[in-house]
């Protein structure tokens, strides 16, 4: 019993759909325009509610599809780069939403951009390898639309709102290897500034909001993602002892369309082993592979002991896969 | 040779027919291809050539011409 087992999913995206022609009312860009270049329709985004709200729905989703025993939880863990607070952590405040102040439960926040889950996911498990934990709760949330500058085309169509859960726990088999990379980029690629220096000692004047914006050089990430999806692949096939043939489904982040089309064409992994649902909801990084894992699942069409591998790329720049049996 | 190598790449990733691919033919405008394909065609060449295309580099590669000089000239 020192493995782990994904035994729920969950999700939860807000109500308001934001399609491609609503982007044309707001600014300069057209539906022809985004679906050719990213698969994307549509993205959900926040009027009112927080990432806690997010992260707390996608959380009950998973508990009550499922049946799980809410008290059995001892980790959880959220994954996000858009929090309602720095203090506390998004997962102190979903232990308190989940009414489990008075239980024992490890909680804190990870900071791994689009890779978050995966992250999340690898932390999990070594708790529950090591028999520190038995159940853990794992979230991938984001408001991004909060970070967003809305006048760059070039990336506020680009991404949504949206949470996804999962559940471990204890078991004989599930989890069967893990991968995780990272590359510290110093060409900031990626970036989204937190708190700027600001003291009444520091040198430069208070700025800590001015330019607040997700920033990001898309054919560097372009590059980046494709090159981060194959390692991640070939590094978790040699570490599994598997070939392709053996996953049934590859949930990568959803990040755009195009980039899972070149890596099915250089890589010959047919387009349909790669399971996608960007066009309904853009990208929303931490919180895209459990969202898209919840929806595979509903589709009912897995048996036991199918091999699905999850893979993240993002900012630091971070990637990684986890592969599982289902 | 690689002059040859890189229109059979374009024409692959572009999905264009090798003899609409002239030396001067500009890969945007003529070629069709959107911003994406041109990261698409310039990692295309990187992995065939194994030579590194940094942005600014890729920036003024417009035509034909263009990147096969470039390209002889990184091989060299």
């Amino acid at each position: 019993m020192n493995k782990s087992k994904i035994i729920a999913t969950g999700k939860y995206s807000p109500e308001l759909a934001v399609s491609n022609f609503d982007l044309e009312k707001v600014i300069d860009t057209n539906d022809e325009w985004i679906y050719s270049r990213t698969g994307i329709k549509e993205r959900r985004i926040s009027q009112n509610e927080s990432t806690l709200d997010l992260t707390y729905k996608a959380s009950l989703d998973a508990i009550k599809k499922n049946n799980i025993d809410l008290s059995t939880i001892d980790l959880i863990i959220v994954a996000t780069t858009t929090p309602d607070y720095f203090i506390p952590s998004t997962a102190s405040l979903l232990q308190s939403r989940l009414g489990l102040n008075d239980s024992h439960v490890t909680c804190f926040d990870i900071s791994a951009a689009c890779t978050g889950l995966i992250y999340g996911i690898q932390i999990a498990d070594k708790f529950i390898a090591s028999g520190s934990v038995r159940k853990a709760l794992v979230v991938g949330a984001e408001i991004f639309s909060k970070v967003l500058d809305w006048e760059d085309r070039g990336t506020c169509v680009l991404f949504g709102d949206g949470a996804g859960a999962v559940i471990l726990e204890q078991s004989d088999k599930g989890i069967l290897a893990d991968y995780t990379n990272s590359s510290g980029d110093d060409n900031l690629s990626l970036t989204l500034p937190a708190v700027s220096l600001g003291s009444p000692f520091s040198l430069k004047e208070l700025d800590c909001h001015s330019n607040n914006y997700l920033k990001m050089n898309g054919s560097e990430i372009f590059k980046f993602a494709a090159y981060a999806i194959k390692d991640s692949i070939d590094h978790i096939l040699v570490k599994s002892n598997l070939t392709i043939e053996d996953i049934k489904y590859i949930v990568p982040h959803q990040a755009n369309q195009r980039i899972i089309a070149k890596v099915s064409k250089d890589m010959k992994i047919p387009l349909e082993k790669f399971y996608m649902n960007l066009e309904y909801y853009g990208n929303t990084s931490a919180a895209s592979i459990g969202m898209a894992l919840d929806d595979l699942y509903g589709e009912d069409n897995l048996i036991e002991g199918d091999k699905i591998l999850l893979i993240g790329f993002g900012g630091g720049l971070t990637w990684g896969s986890i592969l599982f049996e289902y | 040779m690689i002059k040859e190598k890189i229109m059979s790449i374009l024409a692959e990733e572009l999905g264009v027919e090798l003899d609409e691919i002239k030396t001067n033919s500009n890969i945007q405008e003529d070629l069709g291809a959107d911003s994406l394909a041109v990261v698409e065609v310039i990692m295309a060449f990187e992995d065939e050539f194994d030579i590194k295309i940094p942005e600014e580099d890729t920036e003024k590669l417009t035509t034909v011409k263009d990147i096969v000089e470039y390209v002889e000239s990184k091989i060299e």
